[in-house]
């Protein structure tokens, strides 16, 4: 009897896993940069020619770098949200234009709105890449020392930035 | 003669401006080589499980537009992966990296078939050993005992 | 209306399902002959219910029923008939119905084919696979039912997916489903054997040719598969290690070791604990390969829109079929232990070898599918586990396999001595090492892979060849052999065929990656392609960019090949219908790509393609599915026993 048991004992153990699996989301990715210093970046700024924001900026402070795009229909869900927060919680938001025309871009947030301190481009997704970026928008936030501490994948939901970007960004600030 | 001569040569010029060998697609056929070299080790992130060779998807074509950036720059093959596992982390490798996380899954296959070798050896012997000593249990035993005495008292 | 009685018939069949399959189980336990005639009535009525209920889809689908949410989904009035049809079983809800239709045909075979088998074991083996009938029409009536109606009709469906639309569609789905849902049937038999405590050579017998049937459909279904996605995909390539594709491969590793360990439980009475195991594994691998499919835990190309409350249903249903057939072996293992012996140099021992093997090769391709998962359940990260891996792994395992095959098929059953065994063998394994080694210098490069691949091929070969030789030479009535030792041979030279492929295609495979315009010409191999002329040309659903492609050899034109780019009217993304020549020992692989953007005159990107004994792949599973089909069809499993004592059974009931 005891050793007819071992298959059983084998398959409730996969059954455990796989039950476990119907909890996880196989497509998302976790960022390996939390804890490390946010990649540097020199970007031109969006309708400015000639000006550029560097990661170095924006050192001191508690900040969000967001990745969005014209064409990007989960952005859509997302900025309102954005537009929302920064009128009630004084944290810089720095958008991060993503393999979008500079006219496209501009054209979009003059239509839903500007909840960005600064606005940069990435027109070939150099930037992203250097971030870990596979879909948008994803959104990281950075403390004053430069290392990144939260990584959003993909829109923030109001139960997100309730629940897990305010807290962070009081203990941040502090 | 002469002209048949000239116009010979003026018709081969003439096909070979025509039929021209194709160019191959990328700017550098051996950059190109190791890129899908490299490639098809590695994952497209936004795909339902393809390499980053054989992708089509927008940021398949700029992980390989970084990657042949890198490979000109003249990093090694390791260097290029950890430009991306930096990045993206470990999923981007669709050839595990072997760390303690990964022994079990390394080594898993080579456990699995000692472990094999082992139950095929210990089966074989067992039915050898089966086959070389009588199987008498205790009631049988007792059975035998029962007839001999049965045997011995009729005598 | 047509929707709502194909709705019904499913309701019908649960209903008939559930109380023929349990009284007919019951029946088997208690030896109440009533339950037990229910069985074979039952699954025929069953069948009826379930085929008229997918021809009740099929009909949806064929008349532009847009008002059933499925159909919406999956077609389009532009779709060509035959495609129509085939996307009854182009998502997740119709596919379940294709499921349960083969599950229904199964079981009618087996109440048609089992007119020498005892009542009580019918009527189990037939109440088994209705419950799991069950449990499937509960599945798809409860969370998954292809007839759900949509309240607003759309005026036409979103079309089905433009990588479906190819007649692939219409044989690979069905001819797996039928391998991967046959394996119940064996599944079945084990089940019954436990519960009646009697496992002996006549049980073999009898389980033996549905395994080996469930095998061949599984053996055609991957094949085809494979060469589907070889010729749609557009890259060349034939086996991506992708978890549902390892999920048909798996039941197909366990089955050949199923089918082999029949073949000494039927002639020696041994290894009945082992046939049970993997037969009860072998349908096992076939539910959790529908869980992976269906449940969104790994990420595939083939797997089907996914909801949690499926997952969790497939899961539950999972736990229950496999954990109590699990249990029920644990219990009655001890019943079924098998006497004899062998002695260490055996037909018997290799046997065992070679599905130690198989079994192993399976359950390292089972840990590389789910490593994923067990890393991220454990909040380790996220892994990826890709071809690199499992060709590593794979290989080596297999390789063994490939050697003792050919010794096992000369072994004599239960004693044999080393001496004998090498006389036979030694001049075949030399001659092999010599021709495998030196095949690849005639091919141009040496490569130690390839001569090792060739060397086991040809060792395969001519050891089969040798045997049917002897057996036509030396045998005094060679007609008299019963058709499964041919088939033995062929099967087992097709796996020669299929590695010849594998190892020739992945050793000298050319590719090349060109910028053409009319007139280019591009060399791969010793041959040449030119480029004569790209047109656009309209389909039924789509339109197309057609390019004309030379195939030259020397300065002969073999023929004109036209590959295509389609851009389907309800698809965004291009598609790709390469042009493939296919010869004896060469497939020739043409694909168009985009337009490039470019001073003067038009280019396109193409690709192209040599590829060296690839179609010899495919053939390999012809060949072993053919021999299969020879070894099913043997006149010994359709005898009727009737009264003759057999002398297998009694010695066996009383082992």
């Amino acid at each position: 009897m005891k050793k007819g048991l071992i298959p059983l004992g084998i398959f409730v153990v996969l059954l455990i896993f796989l039950a476990i699996g119907l909890t996880r989301d196989p497509h998302e990715i976790p960022s390996p940069l939390i804890g490390k210093p946010a990649p540097t970046f020199t970007a031109p700024v969006l309708g400015k020619p000639g000006e550029t924001l560097s990661n170095k900026d924006m050192l001191g402070q508690v900040w969000l770098l967001n990745t969005w795009a014209s064409w990007c229909v989960a952005c859509r869900q997302e900025h309102p949200l954005l537009v929302e927060f920064v009128k009630t919680n004084p944290l810089p938001i720095v958008g991060l234009d993503y393999k979008d025309k500079e006219a496209d871009g501009l054209q979009w947030l003059a239509r839903y709105g500007n909840p960005y301190t600064h606005t940069i481009v990435d027109a070939d997704a150099k930037i992203g890449i250097d971030f870990g970026v596979y879909g948008v928008p994803e959104s990281f936030l950075i403390d004053k020392a430069g290392i990144i501490r939260y990584k959003q994948i993909g829109p923030f939901t109001p139960e997100s930035l309730r629940d897990k970007l305010v807290p962070l960004i009081k203990e941040l600030s502090s | 003669m002469k002209f048949l001569v000239v116009l010979f040569l003026a018709l081969q010029c003439a096909i070979g401006v025509h039929a021209k060998e194709a160019t191959p697609l990328a700017d550098d056929p051996v950059v190109e080589q190791r890129l899908i070299t490299i490639a098809e080790e590695l994952r497209c992130l936004v795909c339902q499980n393809e390499s980053l060779a054989g992708s089509r998807a927008d940021l398949a074509n700029d992980l390989r537009r970084e990657v042949r950036t890198l490979i000109r720059a003249g990093k090694s093959d390791a260097e290029i992966r950890e430009f991306l596992v930096s990045r993206y982390g470990d999923f981007v490798l669709y050839r595990p990296p072997v760390k303690p996380t990964t022994w079990l899954l390394w080594f898993g296959p080579l456990l699995l078939l000692i472990g094999a070798l082992w139950l095929l050896i210990s089966v074989i012997k067992h039915n050898q050993r089966q086959k070389d000593t009588p199987v008498l249990d205790a009631d049988k035993r007792a059975k035998a005992q029962a007839l001999l005495k049965e045997t011995d008292s009729s005598k | 209306m047509i929707p709502e009685l194909g709705h019904f018939a499913l309701i019908l069949a649960l209903l008939v399902a559930a109380v023929f399959g349990t009284l007919s189980l019951a029946g088997g336990q208690q030896g109440r002959a009533d339950w037990m005639a229910l069985a074979r009535p039952g699954a025929q009525v069953l069948w009826l219910l379930v085929g008229f209920s997918f021809l009740c889809l099929a009909y949806s689908f064929y008349s532009n029923d847009f008002s059933v949410l499925y159909v919406a989904q999956h077609s389009n009035t532009q779709l060509p008939d035959i495609y129509r049809i085939a996307a009854v079983w182009g998502g997740h809800e119709g596919s379940l119905l294709l499921w349960l239709l083969m599950l229904c045909s199964w079981m009618m075979a087996v109440s048609l084919f089992s007119s020498q088998l005892p009542d009580a074991m019918v009527s189990r083996v037939l109440g088994v696979l209705a419950l799991i009938a069950v449990g499937f029409l509960l599945f798809m009536l409860i969370t998954s039912s292809p007839f759900e109606r949509l309240v607003d009709i759309p005026v036409d469906g979103r079309d089905l997916n433009p990588l479906l639309q190819d007649p692939g569609l219409v044989f690979h789905p069905p001819m797996l489903y039928m391998g991967y849902v046959g394996m119940s049937i064996p599944f079945a038999f084990s089940i019954a054997a436990l519960l009646n405590g009697r496992l002996d050579a006549a049980w073999a017998r009898w389980t033996r040719p549905w395994a080996t049937a469930a095998w061949i459909c599984l053996t055609i279904g991957i094949a085809m598969g494979s060469w589907w996605a070889y010729y749609e995909l557009g890259w060349g390539g034939w086996w991506f290690w992708d978890p549902v594709e390892n999920a048909s491969f798996l039941p197909w590793l366990v089955g050949t070791a199923l089918m082999h360990s029949l073949a000494v439980t039927e002639k020696r009475g041994l290894f009945r604990s082992w046939t049970i195991m993997l037969s009860l594994i072998a349908f096992s691998l076939s539910l959790l390969g529908t869980f992976l499919v269906r449940s969104g835990v790994l990420t595939s190309v083939h797997a089907f829109a996914t909801d949690p409350k499926r997952g969790v249903f497939i899961l539950l249903f999972l736990a229950v079929v496999v954990g109590s057939s699990l249990v029920l072996f644990a219990a009655r293992q001890g019943k079924v232990r098998s006497g004899g012996s062998f002695s260490l140099i055996s037909r018997e021992t290799f046997l065992l070898v070679n599905n130690v093997l198989l079994t192993t090769a399976a359950a390292a391709v089972l840990l590389g599918t789910m490593y994923p998962l067990v890393i991220d359940a454990l909040n380790l990260g996220k892994l990826s586990v890709g071809p690199p891996y499992f060709n590593a792994v794979f290989a080596p395992i297999m390789t063994p396999v490939l050697f003792f095959m050919v010794i096992g098929s000369y072994a004599r059953w239960k004693n044999d001595t080393v001496a004998d065994l090498t006389k036979k063998l030694r001049p075949i394994a030399i001659i092999s090492v010599l021709l495998g080694c030196a095949a690849p210098l005639l091919a141009g490069e040496w490569s130690a892979l390839v001569a090792m691949g060739l060397t086991l091929a040809i060792w395969i070969v001519l050891a089969s060849a040798a045997q049917i030789y002897r057996q036509l030479k030396d045998t005094v009535n060679w007609k008299s052999t019963p058709v499964s030792y041919w088939g033995m041979h062929v099967a087992h030279i097709g796996i020669a065929v299929c590695v010849v492929g594998i190892t020739l295609v992945k050793g000298y495979e050319l590719e090349k990656d060109v910028r053409m315009t009319v007139g280019d010409t591009v060399e791969v191999g010793s041959y040449t392609f030119r480029l004569t002329g790209i047109s656009e040309v309209p389909g039924p659903n789509y339109k197309a960019d057609r390019g004309s492609v030379e195939l030259i050899k020397g300065d002969k034109v073999l023929r004109v090949l036209h590959p295509e780019k389609r851009t389907y009217f309800s698809s965004t993304m291009p598609m790709t219908e390469a042009a493939i020549d296919t010869r004896f020992t060469r497939d020739v692989y043409v694909s168009l790509g985009e337009k490039l953007e470019g001073e003067g005159k038009p280019a396109w990107a193409m690709r192209v393609y040599y590829k060296p004994f690839v179609a010899w792949i495919w053939f390999g599973c012809l060949f072993m599915a053919i021999g299969g089909a020879m070894a099913a069809l043997d006149k010994r499993y359709r005898k009727k026993v009737a009264a003759k004592l057999n002398m297998d059974d009694m010695k066996g009931a009383a082992a």
